[in-house]
């Protein structure tokens, strides 16, 4: 065997060694690298019940409420399987809206309510002109308006 | 006509200079035509209203901190594996253009996500990810200025640059993998992209724009570096006969 040729096997084992390597302590970390938990998995009590954790979903259509002090707000956030009541007080970012995405960073306290000390806002990957997202909606009106009818 | 001829630094010299302004000229077109339909005809956004325009160069900027990361990878590791001068001295080159565009990355993702999420910076993957991207690029620049001996520092960054590879699908797939309060991928290979025509049109223009201006650069340094080296190569030749 050539130098070169011994130098490009080196370089190819220590490559698929790396790969391995990587592949382990991906597959390790998987769990922990978590950036939020679902709601699904906070009922679950996956989700650490003594430290700060962060749960991220939807903020379900009609709940979001405003105490009287102006400042503390109260939603749910659903991943429309499993719902978890939010208590924050602060600002709120732009962004957050009923039916968009959040994720809230806090405690959940023993009556299953997350007490949250920082919301943020989670765009999601559709960029469109306001007129297509409102059309969007209105679609989703319609639809869900024919729903009630048929209920009905 | 023989291809390998411009393998060795100096016939590439001078290829290289000939190149240059064919990537340096559309890239300053390109530019311009991205700003004015990514500002002017690209229409709002429904959810994030005029703050998603910062997509015109933060996403250019990511894909290309990514991409040279692996070109200068290859690069690096060609010229170790085959004793290959101008390959390791085109590795040398691009890692500042890519710590650049991994610099700009951040900091436009910052930019952009205090209006949108509502914080500057927050340890998801996607982010810290992208974080030890600079970390490498850093690393690599660093680690070669500290050797001497130019054959060995390209010796070194080549192992550095190969190892850091594997950064690249973590921060691709970390999406995917991990929930991050970054947003998924908006355009996929085998998928519809998720954006509106025009802001597509001008996303893809300041992308060609980010790529030939990448060429461009590259390919200045590269000869400056040539030069440096091959300098002192033809002094040290003259100083041993």
């Amino acid at each position: 065997m050539k130098r070169r040729h011994k130098r490009i096997a080196f370089i190819l084992v220590g490559l698929s060694g790396i790969a391995i390597a990587a592949y382990l302590v991906a597959s390790a970390f998987r769990n922990n690298l978590v950036f939020f938990f679902s709601p699904t998995q906070v009922v679950a009590r996956e989700a650490p019940i003594n430290r700060t954790f962060r749960v991220g979903g939807l903020v379900q259509d009609g709940t979001l409420k405003r105490d009287p002090d102006g400042l503390t707000v109260r939603f749910v956030v659903t991943d429309t399987a499993a719902n978890v009541p939010v208590v924050y007080k602060g600002i709120l970012p732009d962004l957050f809206k009923e039916g968009r995405g959040c994720v809230a960073q806090g405690r959940i306290d023993a009556q299953g309510v997350f007490h949250a000390e920082q919301v943020l806002a989670k765009h999601d990957e559709n960029y469109m002109p306001p007129e297509a997202g409102q059309a969007i909606d209105k679609a989703k009106y319609a639809r869900e308006a024919a729903k009630t009818v048929v209920g009905n | 006509m023989n291809l390998y001829k411009y393998s060795s630094p100096v016939n590439f010299y001078p290829l290289a200079g000939r190149l240059i302004p064919w990537f340096a000229i559309p890239a300053a077109l390109l530019f311009a035509a991205g700003i004015f339909v990514g500002f002017f005809v690209a229409p709002a956004d429904y959810q994030q209203g005029e703050a998603y325009r910062i997509i015109f160069i933060h996403v250019p900027a990511a894909w290309l901190g990514m991409f040279l990361y692996v070109l200068m990878a290859v690069y690096a590791g060609i010229g170790w594996a085959f004793n290959a001068r101008l390959s390791s001295m085109m590795a040398s080159s691009i890692s500042v253009t890519g710590a650049m565009f991994t610099f700009l990355s951040l900091v436009t993702g910052a930019f952009w996500g205090k209006p949108t999420w509502g914080t500057w910076w927050v340890w998801d993957a996607r982010m810290t990810s992208t974080l030890i991207l600079m970390f490498l690029y850093i690393g690599f620049i660093s680690l070669q200025s500290s050797i001497e001996d130019p054959r060995r520092a390209d010796r070194a960054g080549a192992v550095l640059a190969i190892v850091g590879v594997i950064n690249i699908p973590i921060i691709y797939f970390s999406v995917q993998w991990w929930n991050t309060l970054h947003q998924g991928a908006t355009i996929r290979l085998l998928q519809k992209p998720t954006i509106h025509g025009s802001m597509l049109y001008a996303l893809l223009i300041m992308l060609a724009a980010c790529w030939l201006y990448s060429v461009a650069v590259v390919l200045i340094r590269v000869r400056c570096i040539i030069l440096e080296r091959e300098q002192n190569a033809a002094r040290f030749a003259e100083a041993t006969i």
